[in-house]
């Protein structure tokens, strides 16, 4: 192993930080911009919205990308397949990202939502996957013994991304797009199954970082969290229907995505919770970085389990379905499950390799940002909610009178989004500052071996 | 879908009207719906909003082709269903068949 391995991880992730930062910044001028069509004209909200969108993701998945890069060398004591292809895999996604940022901020589309820029950029999106994969799966291929569960979601993350990213574009092909139903199935069925796939590499990191903390690796080679795994997988698969309830189709499909629906959810919270309920305060206190974070993602879970199955009923979806209601979850989802598990990560490392900075992860700072950003997320949350049930509720004819009746609720969203933004950035703010301090010579000379 | 419907289609996209608007209540929320906006506003009153923009929406000073182009393919759109679901039918365990569905 070289200096270089764990190294090329702590880069994803600070670039993550990075993406985040400025992804919550878009977020909150798009959410005065919602209440102020005139907020800086200039920066339209066709443009802040796939700004906020994509950088956000990037974060996700920059920072669970760079989890397994700096694990898998550092802790688990496998040497990377190719560093040249992990070098690559950094430089192909920083220039794409820029491009697409470039093309975002200069008014240039041509994709479709979520991925907005032009198709053409979607083809180094594609060989970084293959870089990555060809790498994951030959570094994890050295561990001769039976895997435990995190490697198996990460892998299925993989896969199952470049499987649902491929099928995003299947409207270019003119079978598709010539058929309005037919094309609104596939991009949201492909949508449904790339958040699956993201939610694999965040929750095999979340149990990775769990099992760390509680220096056992049980509860990741456990029945349960295999039972996890293939739930996981059936729901990334088949879990989909529930974002085209409304969309014409036949009926047996909408009442199996109800079925299949949610489920996941409830057993990852279990595991969390079985988790720390077995944790000494010691290991609590070690690592009290990464464990306040993992608590705060286990509520965020529940918060979120109960949301989903309700507008996971047919019946409820018919009145929630294309309102903010959509967007608390979705705010829920990345926000209080994703970012809380990827910040728990960040502290683990930041424990690990920083032994100096034993008390980082619980310092006054990151305490005030850490309480402020889960406060914000609640009111956050809850006005999205109220102003989903105003629009559901609404029985006139008037877009523009609706949005005046739930102005207040979107009020309070845009003030929570901004304390929201605040929070986060204190945490950043100290979790790049130290990431930056870890000594990768050290790091490479210390390495632990895998648990056993 | 005709090939004046698919130019529109992409200037849709080239717009990012997806950023505000929705089909199928897929998409964002700053702007209306545009599912049956043809049969439910009419093509005057559509093609107005396209083409002088209006407080919340600015005008992107599209050509005549263009909004013809956009027109077209939200009438192609128009005629694939309704949304909201107007006639539906709710199951006791919370299952619903839409008059739309396919038979």
């Amino acid at each position: 192993m070289t200096a270089t391995q764990p190294a090329v991880g702590l880069r994803f992730m600070r670039l993550g930080m990075l993406a985040l930062a400025a992804g919550l910044l878009f977020g909150v001028i798009g959410g005065f911009q919602f209440l102020f069509p005139e907020f800086l004209r200039e920066l339209l909200f066709t443009k802040t919205r796939p700004l906020h969108v994509s950088l956000v993701v990037s974060w996700i998945f920059l920072v669970a990308i760079g989890g397994i890069y700096f694990y898998l060398p550092r802790r688990n004591n496998l040497k990377l397949y190719s560093e040249r292809f992990a070098i690559w895999h950094y430089w192909i996604f920083v220039v794409t990202g820029l491009t697409i940022l470039g093309c975002y901020l200069s008014g240039r589309f041509g994709g479709r939502e979520y991925f907005e820029f032009p198709p053409v950029l979607s083809i180094p999106i594609f060989l970084t996957w293959i870089l990555f994969g060809v790498n994951y799966f030959m570094t994890v291929r050295q561990d001769r013994a039976p895997w435990p569960v995190y490697y198996w979601m990460w892998g299925t993350g993989i896969v199952f991304f470049f499987i649902t990213f491929a099928e995003a574009h299947l409207w270019l092909i003119p079978f598709f797009r010539d058929s309005m139903v037919r094309e609104i199935m596939v991009q949201w069925k492909s949508y449904g199954a790339l958040t699956g796939s993201w939610n694999m590499l965040v929750y095999g990191t979340a149990l990775y970082v769990a099992t760390r903390i509680g220096g056992d690796d049980k509860p990741a080679r456990s029945k349960l969290a295999f039972g996890l795994y293939f739930l996981g997988l059936f729901n990334l698969m088949f879990g989909w229907a529930h974002h085209t309830y409304l969309v014409p189709s036949e009926t047996w499909i909408r009442t199996f995505a109800y079925a299949v629906s949610m489920t996941e959810l409830f057993v990852f919270g279990k595991i969390i919770w079985d988790w720390r309920a077995s944790l000494e305060t010691w290991q609590k206190n070690r690592h009290c970085g990464a464990y306040r974070f993992l608590f705060a993602a286990d509520i965020w879970v529940f918060v979120n389990l109960a949301l989903a199955l309700v507008i996971s009923v047919p019946a409820f979806n018919l009145f929630t379905h294309g309102t903010h209601i959509t967007v608390a979850h979705a705010m829920g989802s990345t926000i209080g499950i994703n970012t809380m598990v990827l910040l728990a990560s960040i502290f683990y490392v930041i424990r690990e390799e920083v032994p100096e900075e034993i008390h980082a992860g619980c310092s006054r700072r990151v305490t005030v940002g850490f309480w402020t950003a889960n406060v914000s997320l609640a009111v956050f949350f809850v006005a999205l909610i109220l102003a989903g049930i105003g629009k559901g509720v609404y029985a006139g004819g008037s877009f523009q009178e609706m949005m005046l009746q739930i102005r207040p609720f979107l009020l309070l969203f845009t003030i929570s989004g901004v304390t929201l933004m605040l929070g986060i950035w204190i945490v950043l703010w100290n979790a790049y500052r130290l990431i930056g301090t870890v000594d990768e010579p050290a790091a490479e000379a210390s390495a632990q071996p895998e648990l056993a | 879908m005709s090939a004046e419907a698919r130019y529109g289609q992409q200037v849709f996209q080239d717009y990012n009207c997806i950023a505000c608007h929705q089909f199928y209540g897929l998409g964002g929320y700053m702007g209306p719906d545009l599912t049956n906006v043809m049969s439910n506003r009419g093509e005057a009153y559509t093609r107005a909003f396209i083409a002088a923009g209006t407080a919340t929406m600015p005008n992107f000073n599209l050509t005549d082709d263009q909004i013809a182009g956009l027109l077209a393919y939200l009438e192609f759109v128009d005629r694939t269903g309704t949304y909201p679901a107007e006639n539906y039918q709710v199951k006791w365990w919370g299952a619903v068949a839409q008059e739309d569905d396919p038979r």
